[in-house]
């Protein structure tokens, strides 16, 4: 905590305070001057919310009542400890009042996710043909996660979520925890009314998009919308429903470990149940921490990546161990994994150069280059070395791309920022 | 339209030693405006929760109208949530913006248009309903998302702190506007919130809700007339009422050495007692006539009226005390006042299980 001339800050770890002590909290964020802001999105949500860049790091920050704001951040939090993707809270200015003694609302600081898109970016300069099934397969895997984690959202949509690129498909991370409730476990009435909030949101914000234009024409809006619920449906049975198994099938149970494995989640803990007899195996009780491969990578090498990217890439490091170790040799997992990334990963990121680095994410641009050498190596009907499949999608293909590190466009914040279209 | 009914509806958290809410009854009527008021954690916001299906109920039942909806998914119980969300999409109409959901749930296009028609109609929207949200001020985009709620003409309207998150200013006009068209509407409502003002001011009967119990069920000035325990009477009226401890014998309290008269209020109450007067039910006499001897700390001048604030001396014990002084009356900080009570207005309780006694 930092007190400054009676505003107070209550930060998490990580910022330098006085860094944000910088910013002018005794304005309202709605007069904030234009040196201290990014850009001027007039609010991504039903609050004043301002960009501001300090020290390369760009904060959102959102003005609202002191309680909500307490308990907002509070519940970022928690979720970021269950592992689940949001932003990152940085903390909650509050004690704010001009320097006439008028108080002013608080404040929640959260950090800019680097390399988010907001949908309405995505579908603006569309590079998937199928970004549609991308988004609805990220958003309900996000409501499945925050469910998991007994998090009821209260506030479903797209406009609440942010989107990376994690190897082709998106990863969507939750931005606005305002309506939400943890709770111990969610009842089913629970999780069917935030999934009746998420079809009827997605069909509004598809509807609108539909009406700005940029929707295709063979889309749906409506339909579309009602899949995410079949979307999130086979992902939670998947997860969670019970299975029988006669004594001598065990092995059932650790094929289904492997297939959540390799959907990237873990199981804490297993109960057993006896149905007639046979054993009845329950795995709904903690399925947490999804990240598996993340985790693996991290570990191994220390890059930070999304899920599908880190299996990815664990893919490459398999394919470059079997290469560059000899048969029957025992050499350490992760000193291959330190030569991998010194000698094939940061080569080629380091080709990217400063010009190019707002385009894309390292770990996504590694995605990218695999993928293009593949098409390269069949065309070629050879295998093309990396460094020259990295070079010609940077010639290509990377150059020609928008920039993604931060996109802040106020017109392409998301829906409810009626005020943003008037801007535009 | 519906009544709604609680019927010794139940919830436990799992691994909680107390259930939430042990087992409310509660009957609300047809197209009546309900406010469930508390503090934290009495409960109201998991009741409501239980009626709108987000809760399981874990024992006992609840009915919309005649139909047990206890185990029915929430969805299919014709509830509507209101204020959940009130973006609007700006490259969509007012009219879609009110309609979409309807097209959603496929409702017939000439249905939608008259359901939409008419919600414009209740909400002074008609002229607006081919704009966009950009050309409306900021009170008829909230209008539009009340629209939103509207069109699917529930048979109950639920609405868990709807106004939490506007300012002051916007919650009273808002405030206004929910109460307004809820009595023009005549929808079945319930609306939870902890601030007691809001309750008073929106509710036709407000629930007093404390540790998941119902503590008095009312209309909004029965509870401030008659509170049945001193939880009610000390969290309903603002500012709160005086509350005294003392001892009552003969038709009179004993307070610091001031006997003040019970009058017809309990005339026959004795032993521990907490007698309860509403700051505008003192009177100021002179110091000859007795009286609760005052010391003014703090005035709030209100224009009209105002508030002394200050203490009285019970015994060695420093009271806090409230007394409602007219805008003009010249009373000072230091001062003392003597003030008695209006006998017809004396509330008095047992002190020991908090009933009232008059």
């Amino acid at each position: 905590m930092c007190d400054a001339g009676g505003v107070r800050m209550n930060l998490a770890t990580g910022p330098d305070p006085t860094d944000l002590l910088t910013l002018p909290w005794s304005v309202p964020l709605e007069e904030w001057p234009h040196e201290h802001l990014v850009s001027l999105p007039r609010g991504i949500s039903r609050h004043v919310v301002r960009f501001a860049t300090i020290g390369g790091t760009v904060y959102a920050v959102k003005e609202i009542a002191q309680e909500t704001a307490q308990r907002e951040y509070g519940l970022l939090r928690s979720l970021a400890r269950a592992g689940i993707p949001v932003v990152e809270a940085v903390g909650v200015v509050s004690g704010r009042a001009t320097p006439a003694g008028e108080p002013l609302d608080s404040a929640l600081v959260t950090k800019h996710l680097r390399f988010s898109l907001p949908y309405r970016a995505l579908f603006s300069r569309r590079l998937d043909h199928d970004l549609e099934t991308k988004l609805l397969d990220a958003l309900a895997e996000l409501i499945v996660k925050l469910h998991l984690a007994g998090f009821a959202w209260g506030d479903c949509s797209l406009s609440n979520t942010l989107f990376r690129r994690d190897a082709g498909a998106l990863s969507a991370y939750l931005v606005d925890a305002e309506t939400g409730q943890l709770h111990p476990r969610l009842s089913d009435g629970q999780r069917d009314y935030d999934l009746e909030l998420a079809r009827t949101n997605l069909g509004g914000e598809l509807l609108d998009l539909q009406g700005a234009g940029l929707l295709s024409a063979s889309v749906d809006p409506i339909t579309t919308a009602e899949s995410v619920v079949d979307r999130y449906c086979r992902l939670w049975d998947e997860l969670t429903r019970p299975q029988t198994i006669s004594a001598d099938e065990w092995d059932r149970i650790e094929q289904r470990l492997r297939r959540l494995n390799a959907l990237g989640y873990d199981v804490s803990q297993i109960e057993v149940d006896e149905v007639e007899g046979r054993p009845e195996i329950f795995l709904q009780t903690q399925v947490v921490e999804a990240g598996h491969h993340r985790r693996r990578l991290q570990q191994l090498t220390g890059l930070d990546v999304g899920e599908n990217q880190a299996r990815r890439i664990l893919n490459d490091l398999d394919t470059f161990r079997a290469q560059a170790v000899m048969p029957g040799t025992d050499v350490d997992e992760a000193e291959v994994a330190r030569h991998w990334k010194s000698d094939v990963f940061e080569p080629v990121v380091a080709l990217i150069g400063p010009e190019l680095a707002a385009k894309l994410e390292p770990a996504e641009f590694y995605h990218e280059v695999l993928e293009h050498r593949w098409f390269l190596s069949e065309a070629a009907g050879r295998s093309v070395p990396l460094e020259k499949a990295a070079r010609s999608y940077i010639d290509t293909v990377l150059r020609f791309r928008p920039d993604e590190r931060a996109v802040l466009d106020p017109t392409l914040m998301g829906v409810g920022q009626v005020e943003a279209a008037e801007d535009s | 339209m519906a009544s709604i009914s609680f019927q010794k509806a139940q919830r436990w958290y799992p691994g909680a030693d107390t259930p939430a809410v042990p087992g409310i009854d509660l009957e609300i009527e047809d197209g009546e405006f309900m406010v469930l008021v508390g503090p934290s954690g009495c409960g109201k916001s998991t009741t409501l929760r239980m009626l709108a299906g987000l809760e399981e109920v874990n024992s006992g039942h609840i009915f919309i109208g005649d139909r047990d909806v206890t185990k029915v998914p929430p969805k299919d119980r014709d509830i509507a949530m209101v204020f959940q969300n009130y973006a609007l999409y700006p490259h969509m109409t007012v009219a879609d913006n009110m309609a979409f959901a309807l097209k959603m749930a496929k409702v017939p296009k000439d249905e939608q248009d008259r359901r939409v028609k008419d919600a414009a109609r209740i909400l002074g929207l008609e002229e607006y309903l081919d704009r966009k949200p950009k050309a409306l001020s900021g009170g008829q985009r909230q209008r539009v998302a009340m629209g939103r709620a509207i069109v699917r003409n529930p048979q109950v309207f639920c609405m868990d702190e709807p106004l939490s998150n506007l300012d002051a200013k916007m919650r009273v006009h808002t405030r206004t506007d929910i109460a307004k068209l809820q009595r023009d509407l005549g929808v079945t409502t319930v609306y939870v919130t902890h601030d007691q003002v809001e309750a008073m001011t929106m509710g036709d009967r407000v629930a007093v809700m404390k540790l998941g119990e119902l503590q008095q069920v009312d209309t909004p000035l029965n509870l401030y007339d008659k509170p049945a325990n001193l939880f009610v009477a000390g969290f309903i009226g603002s500012p709160q009422m005086n509350l005294l401890e003392g001892v009552a014998a003969n038709g009179a309290v004993e307070l610091g050495g001031y006997a003040m008269p019970l009058g017809e209020a309990a005339p026959h109450a004795e032993g521990k007692v907490t007698v309860g007067i509403r700051p505008e039910s003192w009177r100021i006499v002179a110091a000859s006539e007795g009286g609760l001897a005052v010391v003014v700390t703090v005035v709030e001048e209100l224009g009209a009226d105002g508030f002394a604030y200050g203490t009285a001396d019970l015994d060695g014990t420093a009271v806090d005390i409230i007394v409602r002084v007219g805008g003009r009356e010249a009373v000072h900080k230091g001062e003392t006042l003597h003030v008695v009570p209006e006998p017809s207005k004396v509330h008095v309780f047992d002190t020991a299980t908090g009933e009232r006694l008059s």
